[in-house]
């Protein structure tokens, strides 16, 4: 199972807060989750989450999208932060 | 070290009396405290709504104090970060630093809020007479905590 979690404007704009879901053995890196994800919502996701701006989080640790995924791992998307 | 996300106000004065507490060392203090602006962009802001992601909003906010522990000596650091709905002039965010003598705290102070707003995962919509949009992130604040 993966755990993928949508934050502020990109979960408005995709409607999803979360997934959760068996990892299919061919998606080995975040840039193949992002594939997997349009491939099964439209392209509309590969739009939003392809977007070089957004940020990625795997296992509460910043990410980019080369960084491997494992079965259990926690992923999230997100804008830039604009917190304090 | 304390680290809080609450909904709830806080007093500075009862966290700063805190840290003259912790440790009879300590020669300073550096408070800082973030505030709701009733302006952005010339428009009147009714409220802000702070959202985070539960779980590494704590572990990223624990890095960053690890960080300026590293760099400079710092006795003691609590940060509270509230978040929900926020009306302009509420506090949003506190920052304080307890060290030996100011130099450190005030850079450590300084720091961890820069950090803070570049690295920390909370977002910000804006509650306004034409609705809600979400605020933007700034190149300004990626600059300052880019200096460090």
């Amino acid at each position: 199972m993966i755990a993928v979690h949508f934050f502020a404007s990109i979960r408005e704009t995709l409607g999803v807060e979360h997934k959760t879901f068996d990892l299919p053995a061919d998606v080995k890196t975040v840039e193949q989750l992002v594939t997997f994800l349009a491939s099964q919502h439209g392209d509309s996701w590969a739009d939003v989450l392809g977007k070089g701006s957004v940020m990625v989080a795997v296992n509460h640790e910043m990410a980019d999208r080369s960084a491997s995924l494992q079965a259990g791992d926690e992923v999230a998307f997100f804008p830039p932060v604009t917190g304090g | 070290m304390k680290i809080s996300i609450q909904q709830s106000d806080f007093s500075v004065a009862q966290e700063t009396q805190l840290l003259r507490d912790s440790n009879v060392n300590v020669g300073a203090i550096v408070t800082f405290s973030g505030l709701v602006r009733d302006l952005d962009n010339e428009r009147k802001v009714e409220s802000l709504i702070l959202e985070h992601y539960p779980g590494m909003t704590e572990s990223s906010l624990e890095k960053i104090i690890a960080e300026a522990q590293d760099r400079w000596s710092v006795l003691d650091v609590t940060v509270i970060h509230r978040i929900g709905e926020l009306h302009a002039g509420e506090q949003i965010v506190f920052v304080a630093v307890a060290s030996l003598h100011r130099g450190e705290a005030f850079s450590a102070c300084e720091f961890i809020m820069d950090y803070l707003k570049t690295r920390a995962p909370f977002w910000k919509k804006c509650r306004d007479e034409n609705g809600e949009s979400w605020v933007e992130a700034k190149t300004t604040d990626e600059d300052a905590s880019a200096r460090w």
